[in-house]
């Protein structure tokens, strides 16, 4: 169990590989390739299976077919090709076949960039696809997390017969790190009693995503959402940082998390008492845990990438229980830790009032920079 | 003599086979995607590969087709059939994989998944229904819809100065390197029918050997979608549909040449 280096996507790729991933399918884009391109010689290596596909669409297609074997099986992309396999994860959510997806998020909309970004959140966590269904979303904030997260990953998506996906940004796939990767797993293909295989002494299994009959479906959506809401009730993943005499707390997943971390400890250094609550699981995202710590938090400052994703769950769960202070830089902007430093201070300083509007604030304050 | 008194083996000449279930068809009278769902059955039960293949049912009229066809089965997207069949046989490399797709599923909107999966020499079997319009949806144009044809989105006749041309696919796989089999057989009477069964059969043999990529194009009816009689549907498919999508043999590699069947 050596602590070796290496970079993100590799490692992320590696760690699949020791979770007992017998199928992959990707296709080329920045800032993920890595992942396909480890796999293009680790997978085949090993006797499993590799493809390197025409397209996004054809990717999660191919592990929609992949996933109905009932075989642990992924890809992985980044924003624009997630945009493209929003209409095969509706299909796999809605035929209840497990996959794992990793989603190397970039600046967007559109062709974006490439630089790292959180501005995926919404598409992610709530939806994208088409109907009512819900992905497991994990959102480590360092290359360790990450490989921890992997065989986690697959356990859950097998246990909830559900889409997970581990969330993360350009920074996260293409910085190297020291780390631990998990044991290899031996691949181990369950028996489901609804995978196909051929029907050889069993009754045949059909696998669809189609109820023409109008209450069955129904039924399926509820059946959708009773594993949902068991996923929610066991699921919910979180890590705190300096939260015992905190008054004031900082929320933030992923590289934003990351980066509060060290401006709370910088923060720290200058007498205040600040702590950081960082979600993993940002679908479920930790609802009653944020709601708690509205009892000793004077204020919230919410960090993200994005134009405050998250922070509309954070509100959620706070509603208006103590006043929230968002900051959020966009289109691929890394934040410093000395912003969300300063962030802080301005909140101790003016805390303004738990029914004002964080996200309008923010904009006010972004345009009169 | 009683009626019963006839029902014994030795009369048998025609049955349900094996592979078919006895579901009642959903399918338009004069249609024939009956026939070759059937033909896909026989072949399986012939090739004593029923317990060991995994179908994938298109979007489309043949979107049921497991209902029908008793094996494994899963319903793909449209036109995700191809992509989806690659990720079921690299699970399963000894397993029979094939897609059931019409022309708009796989000529249209799985273009992509259809021609890439034939150049990865994927070892899939394809059965391509080529009627010549969307049938599903109520009869608009189709990717082989024929110049001058009227449907619901071409009601002048296909325009081919705006609307193009109608695509050949057989002949457009076959200059593929991993295309092992792709012919192109009618379904619009008896003997056109057993020489479809017997290309079926090959082209599962083909992927059984596994060498490559096979796909059959069956010219097929639309009584319904053309807004004719069953039985004008035929003679319409062999005057006009015949000459457009000529029958033949596109791609047979030496090596499925050499199987003998």
């Amino acid at each position: 169990m050596a602590r070796e280096m290496w970079k993100g996507n590799e490692a992320i790729a590696e760690a699949a590989v020791r979770a007992g991933v017998e199928a992959y399918f990707g296709y080329p884009i920045t800032p993920q390739n890595e992942v396909l391109e480890y796999l293009s010689r680790r997978m085949p290596e090993l006797g499993r299976a590799f493809v390197q596909a025409e397209s996004e669409p054809a990717a999660i297609n191919m592990v929609y077919g992949a996933a109905c074997t009932g075989a642990r099986v992924m890809t992985s992309s980044s924003s624009p090709g997630i945009s493209l396999m929003m209409e095969g994860l509706s299909y796999i959510a809605g035929t209840e076949v497990p996959m794992v997806l990793v989603n190397v998020m970039r600046g967007g909309p559109g062709l974006g960039n490439i630089a790292p970004s959180q501005g995926d959140y919404n598409q992610i966590c709530k939806g994208g696809g088409h109907g009512d269904y819900h992905p497991i979303v994990l959102a480590p904030a360092s290359i360790q997390e990450a490989v921890d997260l992997m065989p986690v990953a697959f356990d859950l998506a097998h246990k909830y017969l559900n889409i997970c996906c581990i969330l993360i940004d350009g920074s996260i796939g293409q910085m190297m790190e020291p780390v631990i990767l998990p044991e290899m797993q031996p691949v181990v293909r369950k028996e489901y009693d609804w995978a196909v295989s051929g029907a050889k002494g069993r009754k045949r299994h059909v696998l669809s995503s189609i109820y023409l009959d109008v209450p069955t479906e129904e039924k399926v959506n509820l059946r959708l959402l009773g594993r949902w809401r068991e996923a929610q009730a066991n699921e919910i993943r979180f890590k705190e940082y300096f939260l015992e005499d905190a008054e004031y707390i900082v929320i933030g997943f992923g590289t934003a998390g990351r980066i509060a971390l060290s401006a709370v400890r910088a923060a720290r250094a200058l007498g205040i008492k600040v702590g950081l609550f960082r979600p993993i699981s940002v679908n479920p995202f930790p609802y009653k845990r944020v709601e708690e710590l509205c009892k000793q938090a004077q204020s919230i400052l919410v960090v993200e990438m994005n134009t405050g994703q998250m922070l509309k769950d954070v509100e959620t769960a706070v509603r208006t229980r103590v006043p929230i202070r968002f900051y959020g830089r966009l289109g691929g902007v890394m934040p410093f830790p000395d912003e969300f430093v300063h962030e802080i201070q301005e909140m101790i300083k003016n805390p303004g009032k738990p029914e004002d509007d964080p996200a309008d604030l923010w904009y006010q304050r972004m345009m009169a920079r | 003599m009683v009626a019963t008194a006839i029902i014994n083996p030795e009369n048998l000449v025609y049955a349900r086979p094996k592979g078919f279930t006895d579901t009642p068809s959903h399918y338009c009278p004069g249609c024939t995607h009956g026939t070759a769902h059937r033909l896909v059955a026989e072949v399986l039960e012939e090739m004593n590969l029923l317990d060991k293949t995994i179908g994938v049912a298109p979007v489309g009229c043949a979107v049921f087709a497991y209902n029908y066809i008793d094996v494994d089965f899963v319903e793909a997207a449209h036109g995700r059939a191809p992509a989806m069949a690659t990720g079921i046989k690299r699970v399963w490399p000894d397993r029979v994989v094939f897609t059931y797709q019409g022309d708009g599923d796989l000529a249209s909107i799985g273009m992509a998944e259809t021609v890439h999966a034939a150049a990865r020499g994927e070892n899939i079997t394809i059965i391509f229904i080529n009627n010549a319009i969307y049938g599903m949806t109520g009869g608009q144009m189709a990717p082989t819809t024929l110049p001058g044809m009227k449907t619901t989105s071409s009601p002048n006749g296909r325009d081919v100065e705006t609307q193009g041309y109608p695509i050949r696919m057989a002949e457009m796989l076959a200059t593929l390197d991993g295309a092992g089999y792709v012919v192109r057989r009618s379904l619009h009477d008896p003997a056109n029918i057993r020489k479809a069964k017997k290309a079926i059969r090959t082209a599962f043999e083909t992927q059984v050997h596994g060498l490559g990529f096979s796909m059959v194009e069956l010219l097929s009816t639309c009584s319904t979608g053309w807004g004719v009689s069953p039985v004008e549907s035929l003679t319409w498919l062999e005057e006009h549909m015949i000459p457009a999508f000529p029958l033949g043999d596109y791609k047979i590699a030496p090596s499925v040449a050499a199987l003998k069947i």
